[in-house]
């Protein structure tokens, strides 16, 4: 690939999905690309992305970001943050919600759908404590091919065993000949819906709980800024938000503030006081 | 360090088991029928069993229910492993104790996850 088509490409990455190639990333190109050039008929990775600089291929430029991406996911994925879910935010939100009865989840990069099928099933099995209750999920990804696999729900065999115990498999999957269907009952509780984190967020309303793990990693700090205050405006004043192990919000934004004791979950900042010396006087001298 | 019983009659299944189980710092006890397992469990539980079905001698299935009659039968962490995977035959294996279970075929990545789904590691 020439240098050009190399700045090419990195600048179309960072623009359609936020994705930074930092250094050198041949070998990823290669593995995800030249199976997107066969299937487009065109000679290796200097054919591919010379149709994709011509106009009039906006198809195939789809299937180039989408390729790069990393959709890696389990079932209960790193366990800690679904604990926090079970014990740390459903009571509160429980607690805080009883009126409502309503609450809504918000899975940011839910790829092939073992995230919000996972809250989903951790949900379930809350059994008669959410009697009355109307819990929402919305699972969104920009990639329109991991969405179609995930409004599926069948896995492989091996998807379903990292990561989900066998009594979950038993429960709420039926066997498909090699494969294994989450259960209707557990795929409707999850509405898929194709979003790009570097939108705007407030078309899809506000949420209770936001979980975006593992795709910040992929943006540079600038993003990752200017996502993180995007979901700060649709998280609830006493909601949460979910990040990756290996991510932070510390260093890149104000919006949110780590909760204690609880990696990678963190709650919206309380708002600034406004500034003494503009606004208010002390109560004394206002008397 | 903790110790695993590997129960299968395939020599190549267990010597994978073994590579992948001495990785995750087990000790590791062989045997290759269900028989076998119950001879080493009355000498001294392992805190893990892998344990495959089809065996001859005695299958995996019954050594499971001998096993959980004995005294501090219940201890031992018991993960299936093996080719019977079917819903019938999971649900028959959790019904007789069986902790967790792991359809082959397997990787380190599958075994890890179910020893950690069940507190091993």
């Amino acid at each position: 690939m020439t240098p050009g088509d190399y700045d090419f490409l990195r600048k179309l990455l960072k623009e359609r999905s936020g994705l930074v190639l930092n250094g050198d990333k041949q070998y990823l190109i290669e593995s995800r690309l030249l199976p997107v050039s066969r299937r487009a008929g065109v000679a290796g990775l200097d054919g591919l992305i010379g149709k994709i600089r011509q106009p009039g291929n906006e198809q195939l430029v789809v299937e180039v970001v989408e390729a790069m991406a990393t959709n890696e996911s389990l079932f209960f994925r790193d366990k800690i943050p679904f604990e926090h879910f079970r014990e740390t935010i459903l009571p509160a939100l429980l607690a805080s919600r009883a009126n409502q009865r309503r609450i809504r989840i918000w899975c940011a990069a839910a790829s092939t759908g073992q995230e919000p099928y996972s809250l989903a099933m951790a949900l379930k099995e809350m059994g008669p404590a959410l009697a009355g209750w109307r819990i929402d999920i919305l699972a969104t990804d920009f990639s329109l091919g991991v969405l179609e696999k995930a409004r599926a729900g069948i896995y492989s065999q091996f998807e379903v065993q990292r990561g989900l115990p066998i009594q979950m498999l038993v429960k709420y999957f039926t066997q498909v000949g090699d494969m294994w269907q989450v259960a209707p009952e557990i795929r409707a509780m999850v509405q898929f819906r194709p979003f790009n984190l570097l939108n705007d967020c407030a078309a899809l309303g506000h949420f209770d709980v936001v979980f975006c793990r593992n795709v910040l990693i992929y943006f540079d700090a600038p993003t990752k800024t200017e996502v993180l205050n995007r979901i700060a405006k649709v998280v609830a004043s006493d909601g949460y938000l979910v990040l990756g192990a290996a991510e932070t919000v510390i260093g890149l934004t104000d919006s949110f503030r780590p909760i204690p004791d609880k990696r990678a979950l963190y709650g919206p900042a309380p708002a600034k006081p406004l500034a003494v010396s503009n606004f208010s006087r002390p109560v004394a001298a206002a008397r | 360090m903790k110790t695993c019983l590997v129960v299968d009659d395939s020599s190549v299944i267990r010597k994978v088991a073994r590579r992948i189980l001495e990785g995750l710092d087990f000790q590791i006890i062989e045997a290759e029928d269900g028989e076998k397992a119950l001879r080493v469990c009355q000498l001294r539980l392992p805190e893990a069993v892998l344990l495959d079905w089809n065996m001859p001698n005695m299958d995996g299935y019954e050594f499971l229910r001998q096993l959980r009659r004995m005294p501090g039968g219940d201890r031992p962490r018991v993960v299936f492993c093996t080719t019977e995977n079917d819903v019938a035959h999971i649900a028959r294996a959790l019904h007789a104790g069986a902790n967790e279970y792991i359809m082959k075929p397997f990787d380190k990545e599958i075994v890890e996850a179910k020893f950690q789904e069940v507190g091993l590691i």
